[in-house]
């Protein structure tokens, strides 16, 4: 840990969903992280575990039969769980958190060039234009041009490609032009949401990789979502690991990835089922967000659990919530 | 056998995706097909599992060739191909109840009455909960959906699956479950797997022989 304000400080956070009937979905309960600039957090697990929702949720972005509890505080004390939705549209979105999208084909507009879509972010966002205003609209339009290149070739995207459409791109230079946008904003805190989905390994790991150059060399910090343990392991300083809502480990990543290994059964049982391991599923099914068991959500696929699992939820003790680790 | 001969297919008259691809499965036999994304992988998967019509070449399934692909494939060859996609929630019908999705199959040969027992069966095999059964896509994860994606494709007992990228999108536990499934079914049925992705580590582990793209496509 450095001493600077971490770049993100997340106390508490829960989400729930008012459903019909007065039923409620506990889709994240009781998160807390805290991210150091320039650091790399990967919240792992499996889909529908509420870590979408989470990322949802520092983005202002969750839907209106959501409640929240809890705060997620950015360097300037900003709460992002209190802040409306002009401030987090105006100053938040793209500004100081920047969004790094699962599936950048789909994100980006079809019928806009990739220049196009950088240009208006650097509109939108970095007003380059200010000085070159007073010179005209000419070299106004020249410097918004200008600053989109420039971002282009941060993220490795190739200046050959800025006027194709996004259906023209490889998947690879799809999620660069993505990363390109998120960048322009100049965050000092960038979210990637499942990045990798759906590239073949050596694109992961590149991805992986210029998301790093980005962020640990450039003092921001990187808060990656993701189901991915083998792009995880790559890129992360730290792992959470996310069950039934909750994050039931924390842990530094080389601790987790090597030795000792993850501490809490359900991380263990994940690290065990990649094919290069011993390739195993952990028997059962994770429960209902809406139908939470009152002990450990695990203890009905865990081969440690017994009564006090069953009744008493274990509370997070230096890094893990088991009852037994 | 399986057998894709000399396959070229694409989207558009003359911008073929795959080009003079060919492979072939003896009976009961797994190969894992590696290749980058966007490499045409997909599309042949397409074209083995009669869903894609191609511009040349020919596939052969069990001696018999097919001479008409998506709905104009004959049943018989078609129910023989079972197939399961990456991403469930484009391959799904976002209006049925998962109990009618795995049932699907059966409906459209008229064996209907089937359904309930072989739904009851399959969705245990595939570890979906009974109350998942009555939901629709919306209502369940990615992963509950993929599993009944694959009960769907086992529900006619086929005797070849083709899997492209089935869990390019799910969790390492996730994973590890479904390829149980099929490597289950396989062990009691004899049905041989084409498995089409990009993890050569998965595919390794799964298959009993992997090959990569390059290897089976024609010289451009
Ligand atoms: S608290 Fe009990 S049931 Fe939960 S993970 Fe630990 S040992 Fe298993």
């Amino acid at each position: 840990m450095t001493d600077a304000a971490p770049a993100l400080d997340v106390r508490g956070l829960s989400v729930r969903f008012r459903m019909p009937g007065g039923r409620y979905v506990a889709a994240v309960s009781d998160a807390s992280f805290r991210l150091a600039p320039g650091s790399c957090l990967a919240l792992v697990g499996e889909s529908g575990c509420g870590k979408s929702v989470l990322a949802s949720a520092l983005l202002g972005l969750l839907p209106g039969n959501a409640d929240t509890a809890g705060s997620a505080v950015l360097p300037d004390g900003l709460d992002l769980l209190g802040a409306g939705e002009a401030v987090l549209a105006r100053t938040v979105r793209g500004r100081r958190i920047g969004l790094v999208p699962q599936s950048p084909a789909a994100h980006l507009t079809p019928v806009r060039t990739i220049r196009s879509h950088l240009e208006e972010a650097v509109r939108e966002l970095a007003h380059p234009s200010a000085s070159a205003a007073a010179r005209g609209r000419r070299a106004a339009r020249e410097a918004v041009r200008a600053a989109a290149e420039r971002a282009a070739e941060r993220a490795a995207f190739p200046a050959s490609h800025l006027d194709r459409y996004p259906h023209e791109l490889s998947g690879g230079l799809a999620q660069r032009a993505a990363t390109a946008l998120a960048l322009i904003g100049d965050a000092p805190l960038l979210l990637a949401d499942e990045p990798t989905t759906g590239l073949d390994r050596e694109l992961v790991h590149r991805t992986v990789d210029e998301l790093r150059a980005h962020t640990r060399d450039a003092g921001r910090a990187l808060l990656m979502i993701t189901h991915d343990l083998a792009a995880a392991h790559r890129i992360a300083d730290t792992v959470a690991v996310m069950y039934a809502g909750r994050i039931v480990e924390t842990s530094p990543a080389d601790a987790f990835f090597g030795r000792p290994g993850p501490r809490h059964p359900y991380a263990r049982g994940l690290l065990d089922a990649l094919p290069e391991r011993a390739f195993v599923p952990i028997p059962g099914a994770p429960p209902e967000l809406g139908a939470l068991p009152p002990g450990c959500a695990f203890a009905a696929r865990c081969p440690d659990a017994d009564a006090r699992c069953r009744t008493e939820l274990p509370a997070p003790a230096s890094g893990v919530a088991c009852h037994h680790a | 056998m399986l057998e894709l001969r000399d396959i070229t297919a694409g989207y558009e008259r003359r911008r073929p995706v795959v080009e003079g691809a060919s492979l072939i499965l003896r009976p009961g036999e797994s190969l894992g097909l590696l290749g980058p994304s966007g490499c045409g992988k997909s599309t042949l998967a397409r074209v083995a599992a009669l869903l894609h019509r191609p511009d040349r070449g020919t596939v052969t399934v069990d001696g018999r060739t097919a001479t008409g692909f998506r709905h104009r494939a004959p049943r018989s060859l078609r129910t023989a191909v079972g197939v399961v996609f990456q991403q469930p929630r484009l391959a799904a019908d976002p209006r049925m109840r998962l109990r009618d999705l795995v049932a699907e199959p059966l409906r459209a040969t008229g064996r209907r009455a089937e359904a309930a027992a072989a739904v009851a069966g399959l969705a245990e095999r595939v570890g979906l909960g009974a109350d998942l059964l009555d939901r629709r896509p919306h209502e369940v994860s990615d992963g509950q959906l993929q599993r009944a994606c694959l009960a769907r494709a086992l529900v006619l007992r086929p005797r070849w699956l083709v899997c492209d990228e089935m869990t390019a999108m799910l969790d390492a536990s996730t994973t590890a479950a479904l390829v149980g499934v099929v490597e289950e079914y396989r062990a009691d049925t004899g049905a041989g797997l084409l498995a089409v992705g990009h993890d050569p580590v998965l595919l390794r582990r799964w298959c009993d022989r992997t090959a990569h793209w390059k290897e089976i496509t024609g010289p451009p």
